[in-house]
């Protein structure tokens, strides 16, 4: 279970000190899959990277309960997959490489249990005949499945996505996210999906917060009855979609007036 | 296999426009100083078993020196200015200044200093290709995308791992780049620095020969330093195709 309390993130330059997020706290309970959506600009990002143990928080105490021990996030006790944006893939690395990296790095031992669940993740994404290629010889989608796998296979306790299907093309995207959302079923690690796409949100957060434009404030939050479906062609649905773009409209249409 | 044909291709249609031009300047000047280039390479054999390759080893030996220590003192100094901003505060405005000195006129310092000897010629190599190295390291490191380092950071890497998994190889590809050009610079340089306290070297032979104006050895020891500059040249090449397979961009 995820803990942020009073959570306040800020970037200094040289000139300012701009307030990022401020005082944001939400719970998030075991194996839930949150989905924030937001303007660009808007903090999400630094939320992740402040999560990842990348950037550090200005105050407030972001905690993480795994065996009822209750301790801080960290990188060193706990095991945060990250996919970024551009997924991140080390370009020197084989696909194959970039998978074990973490487990290497945490010098964990690979047992055969643990060998037959990375084959059988790799084989679930479809990688098992790129994995002795380097990222820059594969296509977009091939790049976003290896992330994936790479996150997957560290079986993370707490897993973080920063709009990790935007770079594709349509097509490949909805295949992406489903065999995402297959192999995150068999693991259920707690996840938090930072994104842009209302539909990407709904059909990959069991719940849904709209951050605000500035100040990392979540304006809205819902829980998430299509939750894995695919095209639900319910009228709530669309109900649900408009209700959405809703909360995100006003802001963009404010930001565009003002650039 | 075929790209290899290709370079081969290039290698033997560039040799041929070359000795060419220096047929063409030996037809045209009538002069001693341009003999013929059949006269040259009739003569080739014949030289090569005067203690040639010790002259080569000599040489290479001082190129190696410089080559490993530019690369021990460099990378460490470009990686502690591209990732300290007080490194780089009191190191780059230094680096900056000195890098356009043209390091070949301290020649006479480090000889009055390190005596005339391997000491001072291997000392003005790394003058010359260190602060290639530093420049190369610090900007490669700055072109390194941001969530490399947030991917490996956020599994509970420590700085040497980031240092090994994500800097080095991350700096490889550039560094090999301008080592190939240093490795110029550096044949060149022999000329100045095997000028004195030697009695081997490339350099030493052919200036040499040029002072017993014997220009038959003179032309050989200019063909031989060519070849070993361009088999240098090849060899910084192989070893980025091979160390660098990732990056597409360089095969």
């Amino acid at each position: 279970m995820l803990i942020i309390d009073h959570l306040s993130v800020q970037y200094k330059t040289k000139n300012n000190i701009s307030k990022v997020i401020q005082n944001l706290s939400f719970n998030l309970q075991q194996g839930e899959a949150l989905a924030i959506l937001g303007p660009s600009g808007c903090g999400k990002s630094t939320l992740l990277n402040t999560l990842a143990g990348v950037m550090t928080s200005e105050s407030g105490k972001i905690d993480f309960i795994t065996n009822n021990q209750r301790q801080p996030l960290s990188p060193k006790h706990h095991r945060i997959g990250l996919i970024p944006q551009n997924c991140g893939l080390l370009p020197w690395k084989t696909v194959r490489e970039n998978c074990m990296l973490a487990l290497k790095i945490r010098k964990e031992q690979v047992s055969e249990l643990q060998h037959e669940i990375i084959t059988s993740i790799y084989k679930a994404l479809h990688i098992l005949d790129i994995l002795d290629k380097y990222p820059l010889e594969l296509s977009g989608g091939q790049v976003q499945r290896a992330a994936i796998a790479r996150a997957f296979i560290l079986q993370p306790d707490l897993l973080l996505m920063d709009e990790p299907f935007s770079a594709l093309d349509e097509i490949t995207r909805a295949e992406a996210r489903e065999l995402f959302l297959q192999v995150w079923k068999q693991q259920k690690p707690t996840t938090i999906l930072v994104t842009h796409s209302i539909e990407e949100a709904l059909y990959l957060g069991n719940l849904i917060f709209v951050m605000d434009s500035n100040s990392g404030v979540i304006k809205y939050q819902m829980c998430n009855a299509y939750f894995g479906e695919l095209y639900p062609e319910k009228m709530d649905y669309l109900i649900t979609k408009q209700l959405l773009r809703e909360q995100l409209m006003p802001l963009v249409e404010r930001k565009d007036t003002i650039e | 296999m075929n790209k290899l044909l290709k370079r081969c291709m290039i290698f033997t249609q560039g040799f041929l426009s070359v000795n060419l031009l220096w047929l063409i300047g030996y037809l045209v000047t009538d002069t001693k100083v341009i003999p013929s280039p059949f006269l040259i390479y009739k003569n080739f054999s014949i030289v090569l078993t005067d203690h040639m390759y010790l002259h080569i080893l000599y040489s290479l030996r001082r190129i190696g020196a410089g080559l490993v220590l530019s690369l021990l003192i460099g990378i460490p100094i470009g990686i502690l200015i591209a990732y300290s901003k007080k490194a780089n505060l009191i190191l780059y405005p230094f680096i900056y200044f000195s890098y356009p000195i043209p390091k070949t006129a301290l020649l006479p310092i480090t000889m009055l200093l390190l005596g005339m000897r391997d000491g001072s010629k291997v000392i003005i190599m790394v003058l010359v290709i260190v602060f290639q190295v530093i420049v190369s390291v610090r900007d490669s490191i700055h072109s390194i995308d941001k969530t490399m380092y947030q991917v490996i950071q956020s599994t509970g890497a420590s700085k040497l791992q980031m240092l090994r998994h994500v800097t080095l190889p991350a700096i490889l590809p550039q560094l090999l780049t301008s080592l190939r050009v240093s490795l110029g610079t550096a044949v060149s340089i022999l000329f100045f620095v095997e000028g004195y306290g030697t009695t081997y070297g490339m350099g030493f032979y052919i200036l040499d020969a040029w002072s017993r104006i014997n220009y038959i050895e003179m032309y050989i020891g200019i063909i031989t330093i060519a070849v070993i500059g361009f088999l240098l040249f090849i060899s910084i090449d192989y070893l980025a195709v091979k160390l660098c397979k990732w990056n597409s961009s360089m095969n």
